[in-house]
Order: structure tokens, then sequence, then C-alpha cells
């Protein structure tokens, strides 16, 4: 007899029936009964006014019956939540019972009814089950944690279950410890402080690579999912971590391979590239990575987009592969394509012959998706690697000759892109590719072509009949078509001028007074005050040279794909978004990256960084549509102070270098210092400010402030001695604060005279342990004489945080401004602006904000800025101002949208020097 | 990490068992699968995950079911979709079916099953072997109440103690299949070996096993570089294995689980000469007819022998009157698979030979364009494999022997 039976009721009166049923005095009718609930319940029928009936039939020695009961509960409990306090009894009961499987049975399904006055009743129980004898409990008590801070996390911290918790981590048993790891990841990733609750130490990171190689596949993830959060303190631990690690890459789960990938690649981030370790690490990734593509298709899909992550991160794991990518005549439609991606990521000189002839092969098949894409491919190949254009564009031209309609499209398409790329070198193929005008039917196909048109108008002799033929249909044409349009007819007239003055009339009256389309209208109303004040002029305009495209076109931003890998086998790294774009609150947990190499394996940063010259992004801004014209602005020099002179000044002026033999110098050169730095632009610091006052410190007092030259970050302090006798044994320690920040060096200052004071530069360092701060810049520091310790607060400037290395490519700009969410952009107003946007732009970058490009637009001048945090958070600003005003606009835009306040402090600070 | 929860849909995506985990996601939200699965199929953007403003969802299919997991956070995925057809797989070893009708017959063990795999979302006992010793089928015909097993929290997870057989057995299978891509003209573009190791344990108690193959790793380190091995490019193994002890000397060291199960796996990228080497002339006359040439040629010693070679043809699927001729072995021709499926019972070393088909095909051609699906084939030869591996020992020491 199967369950199947349970389904078929009566249909009259049923709930009363049941009702009865449930109430017998015979066991295994009552079970019957519940069982014939629970049917009702897998179906959608609405049971829930049985729910004291069944509640009744909760206390059984019959384990069957109880799951079911159970599992009634679970699900009416929320719509019952007062009747629900009845089976509290009985839960409590159940966390007794002899049997473990009921003991978790009952924590089990407490922690999962979601009634506030259930879950004051569960504490007690849960306390118990942590401390269970038997492992089977204790692991399912850890799960319970987690839950319980789901729905109350204030309790879970009041009652000390954090605690028990990380207790859990150290028992004996692997199974509790890979749940109890679990349960604290989730607890720490939804802390609503954003930090934390609990940190892992090197003492627990041993005791879960232990676990590791004991529990359930399942716990494995677990483990290394966690791990991948720590961040170890040196290169020997990181070693360490990695070598226990390694194994897991031969496990038969998918996802066990996947996480453990994921913690080598973030491990390798922080041991020296070029080590012979790191070497041999990246060549064991690369089989096991290879094998996840023989899994399901879901799990090989999964796998796919990580590969893409780490394809761009680490280009060499897999640059012997390519024929793995090879797609199969029987893959799912998103494999094929993902494959795609990655065979171009991969596509280079030596296997260039193999993935063209293959993607040759793709054009042919039968999926219109997935040709499409492989003939992009194509010519994706011929922009990348260079030697093979011209192999590429005859391939593309034997496509064409198929003439299948969609396949002729897509190569028009990518063919425009070659001709970009390459100019004058395949115009010969414009006979073959004017042939297939009439087949074209898609917009961004005709605009291609219209662009090829107008942009070779001097060889292609019937250029204007063709443009005319468009013309006809103009006001139906697709806004990307007619504006291409516009431009080739402008083009074709500006290069023979001789019988095609009507033809741009025509054009230009279509676009001025018949469209709608504001875009249209103002750039068929430019060209046509163009033409008639300065023909010569538009000349230079229209036809000026183009900014060349890159080679990749669709690279991840460095810092996004930073955060992506540490996501490596989640969700985000399947969207290839950062987890904050599709996950609601603080659940989205703490932002990651990759942890900063050690220093010395750091790159020299430049001294001096020149401004970018500009045409070629305001080339890009108003080219988002494709072959627009762009005007050929004269290259503006900018000025740049040599950053080393302002330094060795400011050094000489502002105070002397310290002694080390302890000698007080009375400072002198305030007033100097301050004539001399209104005249020279040297970079701005703020003025110092008392920390420490002297009835505070008993006699010690301590004005500072922050600086940062050349890329050395420094507490500027004097102390002054107040009191009547001398001080001695200085010594200085910084609190856990939000950039890490901490001293390069002991304070070495010797003994401080009653009376005198004396400056002293205290070089600083990032590689300090990190804590998120309220005020995210403040700092708290213990200083200590031999009078006795004293502690303070101060608010780092931010400016000293940003880095030497914060000028974004223009391109690498247009895109991550594109990409951060408008949510993420925040606006401010800038009082007292003084100077004209070259000085503003020139005090910023003393700052190391660079200005990326400058516009002016209505009258207005744009300031686009970058600059880069020392924990590796780009900030990206557009700074619009009116000049003779003395307000501004600043947007800001950053994935860390909570440093902005200080920013704008920042700037503010700085330009009002 | 975390599901939030489990459905299992029938093929037009009524639900049909479902078990809510975390509760932060209304359960009514699967009504929206459904529809955004029919609008990406239809854009051609379908993935194995859908994403709406409230949930993601990730699913696989299997028999005309749906299996969907929901989540809200960043859940670990490649873990949520091992753990889907692990779902697929365990109760398939319990109902021997997984489908619409033992879903329906059997709800109560799988809202049971249900319960044990999955705590808060995350996967916990999935072993089927272990399972079974406490959730039964036959629960209400047991008067004692059933306990967990050890090995629910063991090291060893899979496998319970005190199994005991009268006669110790142990089965070993080295089953390899081939991959190969060749061009037209016949050039070999790639060739891969992919291999696993079955095995079938009959023992009693807890025992130790040692296998020993001839790894060119271990030959090298061990100075027997000389002797004929294999270099094993990425071998995955069953959890049983020590990963830990074979990283440090290539021992394959394990306590099996009783009974059948796949202890490794491996692939080897090296170029192989086919065994059987398929040559096909395909004449196709559009509104008329279809004819096929099959020439079949085994390229290996003469005096061993394939068994039970399969050679499957794709055909146009609405080729009719099928007619075939052939100087050995049999033809079949399956129309629901679009194929014809030539079998010879014993194919000796060095011999070629030919087959010929003959299709109709309707006068209007049917619209949709079909792929080109490649040749396949399936045969057997006893004690020798492709890559070479050889099972040199297997040690096994019994423990507890009660």
């Amino acid at each position: 007899m199967t369950d199947s039976k349970y389904f078929t009721t009566t249909k009259k009166g049923e709930i009363f029936e049941l009702k009865s049923e449930l109430n017998n005095d015979k066991k295994e009718k009552k079970k019957e009964a519940v069982k014939k609930v629970i049917a009702s319940m897998t179906v959608g029928k609405d049971v829930s006014a049985l729910f004291p009936d069944v509640v009744n039939c909760m206390q059984t020695d019959n384990l069957e019956l109880k799951k079911l009961v159970y599992l009634y509960l679970m699900n009416y409990a929320k719509s019952q939540p007062d009747m629900a306090i009845m089976a509290v009894n009985t839960f409590v009961k159940d966390c007794e019972d002899p049997n473990p499987l009921i003991r978790a049975l009952a924590v089990r399904t407490m922690g999962c009814i979601r009634v506030d006055k259930i879950t004051e009743y569960l504490c007690e129980p849960l306390r118990k089950c942590l401390k269970d004898e038997d492992p089977y409990v204790r692991k399912t008590a850890a799960v319970c944690v987690a839950k319980l801070y789901d729905i109350s996390s204030g309790l879970v911290e009041d009652q000390g279950f954090l605690d028990q918790l990380k207790e859990l981590l150290s028992d004996s048993n692997p199974m509790v410890v890979a749940n109890a790891v679990a349960a604290l990841s989730e607890i720490n990733e939804s802390s609503p402080t954003g930090q934390p609750l609990v940190e892992l130490n090197t003492s627990t990171i041993n005791k879960l690579l232990t676990a590791l190689n004991e529990c359930t596949e399942w716990g494995q993830v677990f483990i290394l999912d966690s791990l991948s959060n720590y961040n170890p303190k040196d290169d020997r631990e990181a070693q360490s971590i990695c070598e226990r690690i390694t194994p897991r890459l031969a496990h038969a789960n998918a996802a066990v391979v996947l996480s453990a990938v994921k913690v080598l690649m973030k491990m390798m981030e922080i041991l020296a590239a070029d080590t012979e370790f790191c070497g041999g690490l990246s060549k064991k990734l690369a089989p096991p990575l290879v094998t996840l593509l023989s899994s399901e298709p879901e799990v090989q899909y999964v796998a796919l987009r990580n590969i893409n992550l780490i394809v761009q991160k680490k280009p060499d794991i897999l640059k012997h592969e390519m024929k793995v990518f090879f797609v199969k005549y029987n893959d799912p439609i998103y494999v094929k394509l993902e494959k795609l991606d990655i065979m171009i990521r991969l596509a280079s000189q030596a296997n260039i012959a193999q993935v063209l002839s293959e993607l040759k092969e793709y054009a042919t098949e039968v999926d219109v998706d997935f040709v499409r894409k492989a003939v992009r491919a194509i010519g994706r190949c011929a922009i990348k690697v260079e030697p093979s254009a011209e192999r590429c564009v005859s391939t593309l031209l034997d496509l064409i000759q198929t003439k299948v309609n969609y396949v002729v499209q897509e190569a028009i398409v990518v063919i425009k892109d070659i001709f970009r790329k390459y100019p004058n070198k395949y115009e010969s193929i414009i006979s073959t590719l004017c042939e297939n005008l009439d087949t074209l039917d898609e917009p961004e196909a005709r605009a291609s072509m219209v662009w090829i048109i107008g942009e070779y108008a001097e060889r292609i002799d019937n250029a204007d009949e063709l443009l005319d033929s468009f013309l006809e249909g103009f006001p139906d044409e697709n806004a990307q078509v007619q504006l291409q349009l516009l431009t080739a007819v402008v083009k074709l007239f500006l290069k023979r001028p001789a019988h095609t003055q009507a033809l741009v009339q025509h054009v230009l009256s279509l676009a001025t007074q018949d469209s709608d389309n504001p875009d249209l209208r103002d750039r068929g109303f430019i060209y046509w005050r163009l033409l008639s004040t300065d023909p010569a002029a538009a000349k230079e305009v229209v036809l000026a040279d183009k900014p060349l495209i890159s080679e990749e076109t669709d690279l991840l931003e460095p810092t996004l794909l930073d955060e992506l890998i540490c996501h490596i086998s989640s969700l985000a790294s399947v969207y290839h978004k950062p987890p904050t774009a599709f996950v609601e609150g603080r659940s989205a947990g703490i932002r990651k990256t990759l942890p900063a190499a050690k220093p010395g394996v750091e790159e020299p940063v430049p001294e001096a960084t020149v401004i970018p010259s500009q045409e070629s992004l305001i080339g890009d801004l108003l080219s988002m549509d494709i072959g627009s014209t762009i005007p050929q602005a004269p290259v503006v020099q900018p000025i740049t102070n040599v950053d080393l002179l302002g330094g060795d000044l400011d050094i000489l002026l502002t105070g002397p270098t310290p002694d080390l033999s302890g000698g007080a110098q009375p400072t002198t050169t305030g007033l100097l210092g301050d004539i001399f730095m209104s005249t020279t632009p040297v970079k701005f610091n703020p003025p110092k400010t008392c920390w420490l006052p002297a009835e505070k410190g008993k006699g010690l007092e301590l004005c500072g402030t922050f600086s940062r030259r050349a890329g050395q970050m420094a507490m500027e302090l004097t102390i002054t001695n107040k009191a009547m006798q001398s001080m001695s044994g200085f010594a200085i320690q910084f609190n856990k604060n939000s950039f890490g920040i901490s001293p390069a060096q002991p304070l070495n200052v010797g003994a401080v005279p009653p009376g005198q004071s004396l400056e002293y530069r205290l070089l600083l360092n990032t590689s300090g342990p990190i804590q998120r701060m309220d005020p995210l810049t403040t700092l708290q520091v213990a200083i200590k004489n031999n009078v006795d310790v004293f502690y303070y607060a101060c608010q780092i400037p931010i400016q000293i945080l940003f880095t030497e290395d914060g000028s974004l490519d223009k391109r690498v700009f247009l895109t991550t401004w594109r990409d951060i969410p408008s949510a993420n952009e925040v606006q401010y107003t800038l009082n007292d602006i003084k100077g004209t946007a070259d000085m503003i732009s020139n005090k910023m970058t003393q700052s190391n904000v660079f200005t990326i490009a400058k516009r002016n637009v209505e009258g207005q001048d744009m300031l686009y800025q970058s600059l880069k945090l020392t924990n590796n958070i780009w900030v990206l600003l557009e700074l619009k101002l009116t000049p003779g005003a003395t307000s501004a606009t600043l947007s800001l835009k950053s994935r860390s949208v909570e440093v902005a306040p200080f920013i704008f402090q920042a700037y503010d600070s700085i330009l009002k020097v | 990490m975390s599901s939030s929860a489990i459905y299992i849909l029938d093929v037009k995506g009524k639900v049909l068992i479902s078990r809510n985990y975390r509760g932060d996601i209304d359960l009514g939200v699967i009504e929206k699968f459904m529809p955004l699965l029919m609008e990406k199929e239809e854009e051609g953007l379908l993935t194995p995950i859908l994403q709406t403003s409230d949930c993601t969802f990730a699913y696989i299919k299997t028999n005309n079911l749906y299996i969907v997991s929901t989540t809200k956070k960043n859940a670990n995925i490649a873990l949520v979709f091992v753990f889907l057809h692990k779902i697929v797989q365990v109760m398939t070893e319990y109902f021997k079916e997984l489908e619409e009708e033992s879903i329906r017959d059997n709800f109560v063990v799988i809202y049971e099953l249900l319960d044990e795999l999955l705590d808060f979302g995350y996967p916990q006992t999935t072993d089927s072997k272990i399972l079974q010793e406490y959730i039964t089928q036959e629960g209400h015909k047991l008067e004692i109440q059933p306990r967990i097993p050890v090995a629910v929290t063991n090291a060893v997870s899979w496998r319970s103690e005190g199994i005991k057989y009268r006669k110790n057995e142990v089965f070993l299978d080295v089953i390899e299949s081939v991959n190969l891509l060749a061009n037209a003209n016949g050039n070999v573009l790639r060739s891969e070996i992919v291999g696993a190791i079955k095995m079938r344990v009959y023992l009693s108690g807890m025992p130790e096993l040692r296998l020993g193959l001839n790894d060119k790793v271990l030959f090298e380190s061990t100075g027997r570089g000389k002797s004929k091995s294999v270099e094993l490019e990425d071998v995955k193994f069953h959890q049983c294995v020590r990963l830990s002890r074979f990283e440090i000397d290539r021992t394959i060291s394990f306590i099996p689980p009783d009974g059948e199960f796949e202890l490794m796996s491996y692939r080897l990228n090296t170029h192989v000469k086919p065994l059987i080497w398929i040559e096909s002339v395909i004449e196709r006359h559009a509104h008329s007819r279809v004819e096929y040439m099959i020439k079949a040629k085994s390229q290996f010693k003469r005096r061993s022998t394939a068994n039970n070679v399969e050679i499957v043809i794709p055909v146009p699927h609405d080729a009719d009157s099928p007619k075939f001729k052939t100087t050995i072995g049999s033809l079949k021709y399956a129309p629901e698979q679009n194929a014809i499926t030539w079998t010879i019972k014993s194919f000796p070393g060095g011999k070629e030979f030919l087959m010929r088909a003959h299709f109709g095909l309707p006068s209007v051609e049917c619209e949709d364009t079909e792929g080109k699906p490649p040749i396949h084939v399936k045969f057997e030869i006893p004690y020798f494999t492709t890559s070479g591996i050889q099972v040199q020992h297997c040690y096994l020491e019994l423990l507890k022997l009660q």
C-alpha cells in the first residue's frame, strides 16, 4: 500500500471528518489522519483549522508520527502563534528525550518556528543541546544558533550563544565543527555592524584545517568558504594553508573543488607571484578546472562563469587549455555561449588557427544565438590577435557569401570594428558588403553599414545613391541608424561636395525639422552651422582621426574583478556582479577584497603623474553611438608640480627632521612656512590640532596632524612637556582601525625637559589589524611615558590615504562610472571655491586626486577625477564648476559609498587653502 | 551558502512537494518560476539560474520533474547544484525511479528525507545507504525506535559499523571512454580519455584498502621510472579516499562504502589512435532520399576482439522507410532517437566491415534545421584499457571482524 491513498478524500465535510479521526483513541487511526492532513497540506489545501487537534497528537512515542506533527507545526505555527505556544512543553520535553534522534529533531524544529513566544523558550533547551553528549545533537544545535540569530540577533548575543558556538569549533567531532563554522559564517555575514562578530585566528584556522580531512563533503565546503574570509598574517601562514588545501582539488564533489580554488586564488594574491611555490600552485589549478567541464551541465555553467573570472585575473593558468573549451554538439546552449566567451579570452597568436577553424564551424550551426555569437567572436579575434586579422576577414567574407541573413548582419557589425582597428587595410571588401545592403533589417547592422559607406564615401562610387536609398525611409529608421545616416551624408558631402549638396540639405532638414528626437536635432543643427560658417573647420571636426578601439572589450573593472574572485563559486561569481547588487539589506555582508600584496612585492609607485591627454575621453563621451566624429581638441599640457620639491620644502619649513638622539628643538618656522605655502602650491596638510591637552595628560601636551609625502604617511607630532620634571620612555600604540593604520617604527623620542617641546614625525603604514570604526576615520591612540599611559582619539584626514596610483585609465573610468549603480552616487555642494578649474585640478593632484579629463559643457567646467584609498577602494568623482561662481557641485561614485562624507570633507579642506 | 526552500515540480510547474528551510521567502514565489522559465526559453537566454526581484531560482530537470532551490542571498551556487543532483540520486536509490508517481506514493518518507538532507539550507547527511538505516519506508512496522547510525557524525560517514558477510569479496572494474574530435579530413583534433574505477565491495567490518596503480608520478618517485606507467592528468576521488595521504605519497588508501561505488575518475589528454575508426559517406538528395555508407575498421591487435560493438548513426528526423544492407551484425532503426544502431557482437582486430542504409525523405521539407550530431561508437575489449592503466595490487586489511 502506498501513500497516494491519503490524497483521495471525500470532499464534503473533509475538515470535520479529519477532526474526528485526529481525536480517535486508536494510535493507528490517529497516524492515518495526520498523514491525510499532511497530504492535504502538500497539495496546497489550508488545513490550519486543525491546529489544536494536530498538536494534541504531538505527545507520542511514535517517531514517524512525531515528525509529521512537527512538519505541520513548522508550516502553520506562524499563522496560529497563540496556539503554537501549546506545543512548547512537548518541545522542551523532547529536548530531554533519551533518544538523541528525538532531541535533535526537537531542537531543529523549534528553531524553524519563527514565533517570538516560542523563541523565548528555545534558549534553555538549546543551551543544553549545544553541550549534548551526542555529536548528532550538537551539530543540529550549532545550526540552530544561526536560526535563532536570524530571528533575534540580540538574544543570541545576550545569551552567550556566540561563545558556545565558538567553543564548538574545537569540538572533537568534525561534523560538529563544520556546522559550527557554517553557522558562524552566516552570523558574521549578517552582522549589523558589517564587522565580523567572531574573528578567526591562527589556532582556530588550524583546527578547521584538521577537521577538513575528516568531515563530509558538504562540511568541507563550509570550512573552505569560511577559510576564504581569513587573511593570513604572513607569507608562511598563507603558504601552509595552501599546502593543506591543495589535496581538496582531487575531490569528486565540484563544490569542494571550486571552494578550494577560491581559497587558493586568494592566498596566491598574498604570496609573491614569481616564487616557485606560486608557479607550482598555478599549475595545479588547471587540471581540476578542466575536469569541472565534465560534470553536470548546470555545474559546468557555474564553473565556466568562474573560469571567465579566473582567466581575467590570471591568464596564464589556462592558456594551454584552449581545446577543452571547444563546444560539444550536445552542450546546452548556455554552456556553449559561455565556452565561446572563454575561447575569445584565451585566443592568442599560438592557437588562433585552431580557434578560427572552430568558430567557422560554429557559424554554420543551427542555433541562431550561438551562430551570432560565433560570428562576433571571429571579429573579436581579428581585433585581438593582429596577425590573424586577415584570416578572420576572409572567414567573415566566406560567411557573408552564405547569404544567411543573420550571419551577414552580424558579420557586417564586426567588420565595421575591424575597419576602425585597421584603417586602410581591408577596404577592398567594401563592394562585397554593399551587395548585401538590401538584406539588412536589424538596426545595428544597418547603422554599421551606413557608417562604412560614410567613412569610405570617396571609394564607393555610388555612395550618394546608396545613402539616398536609405533616406527614403528615414523617419521609420531606428534612432541609431538615423544618427549614422546624418553623419554619413555629411561626411560624403565633405569628401565629394560636387553633387551631394541636395542630399545633405535633405538630410539636415529631415533631422532638424521633421524629427522629434533631440539628439538627432542637436546633431543636425551642429552640422548645419558648422557647414554654413566654416566648412574647413567642419572638415577638421567631422573627418578627424578616431580614437583606437581597445582589444579587450568586456573586461571587468579591476576592483570588481578582485571582489568577485573572493566570491568564486557563489551567485555573485555567476552574475559577475557584487553581492550588494542583488542581495538586500544587511545580509549582503561585508564587501570582500583581495588582500594587498605585502610591501616589497609592490610595484614602485611613480613619483609624478601626468594628467592624461584629454581628447580621447571626450571622444568616448561623445561617441556613445558608433562612429560619430570627434573634434581634434588641442592637447592641453598639464602643469604638474614636482611632488618631491613640494615635499622637501615642506620638510624644511614646517619642522626639522626628527633628531634620533632625542634633542629637542623649539618650533620656529610656522609663520614663514605659512607664507611660503600660500605662494607655492605644495601639498596641503591639515594644521595641527591639540589631541591631548596638558591637564588630561598629566602635563604632557600632544598636538598633531597627519601627512603624506611621496607615498609615505606620517603622524606629525608636537610633544610639549608642561610638567615640572623631565619626561622620557615614550611609546605609542594604535587601536585596530578601519584602514589598518599602524606605526611603521617605534616612537623614538628621548627625554623632553620641562617646559620644552619637540617635533616628531612618526612614519605609518597600513599593515595593522582592521576593524571598522564609527566614524570611519577614527583612530584611537595610546601614548605612554614615564608618568602614565594616556588615551586619545583623533580623526585621520582621509586624504593621507589617497595613494599615488589613484589615476584611472580613461576607459576604465568611463565603464566603472557606468557600472556603479546610481544608488551609490552621492552629491555634495562645495562652497567658497576659489580659482579656475586648472588650479583646482592642480591642488587636488597634490593630494593624489587625479584629474582624468576636463570638459566644458554649456559654459561649465567638468572635471573627472579619481582616487584610490590604501585599502583599494576606488572613488570616482565629477566636479562641476561654473566659472566665477563660488560654489561647485561634486558627484561621487564608489562601490563603498560610506567613504563619501570624508572625501567631501577632504575636498573642502584641500580647496580652502 | 544556503537554499531557502526546495521544491519538486511537475513538468507544468505544479508543486508536487516542497520544504521551506529558512522562511525568508514566501513559498508562493514558485508561481513565478514557470512563466519566467518559458520567457527566458523564448528569448534564447535560458540558464539554470533565474533571477526575479524576490529571489534567485536554481533548478535542474530530471525525468520531467524540476527540482528547484530558491535563495535570497549570495549562495554558494556550485554547492546548490551539486546538492540538487544529490537529492535526485538519493531519491532514486530510495524509490528506484524519481517521478511524479513515486513522489505521491512516498510523500511521508520524502518529507523525512528532506528534513535530514538539509538543515536551514545547509546540506547534512546525503549518503543514501546511511539514511536508509534510520529513515525507512516501513518505519511504522518497527517496534523499536530507530537510532542514529554512528556513521552520521563519524569521520567515516559513508559506512556503517557491524557489516557482516559470510564470503568477503571485492570486484573492481576500470571503464574508460575516449572522447575524440576529428575534422572532415579525418585528422584528430582532440582526444581525451575519461576513465573511472568502479568497485563492488562486500566486506565485513571496517576494512582498510590500499590500491596500487601504475601511476607515473609514483613510479618515478620510487625509482621504477622505466616500467610502463601512465601519467594521470587529473584524478578525482570518492570522499572515502584520504586525499592528504595521496598528496603526500600517492597512496590510494580508504575505507570503502558498502556495495557499489565509483572509487575514482581520471582524465588523460594523450593522443590515442582510435580503436575503431568509422568513415561515413552520406548522400542527401533533398525531397527524395538519403543514403549512408558506413565503414568500420578495427585498428587494434589481431588477437584482441571488441565485444558488443554498437555504432549509433543519427539520421534526419523526418526520414522514413529504412532499408539496410550489411555483411555482419544487425541493424535497428529507432525513430524516437532519430538514429540507426548497428550492433556487432564480436569485432576482431584488423578487420573492416561495411554497412549501407537507405531512407526515404518527404517531399515537403521540415522547417526547423537540424544540428549535426556525431556518430557514436560503444564497445568493450576485455582486459584492455586505452590509457594502459593497470591496477597492480589491492591490499586489504580487515579490522574489527567481530
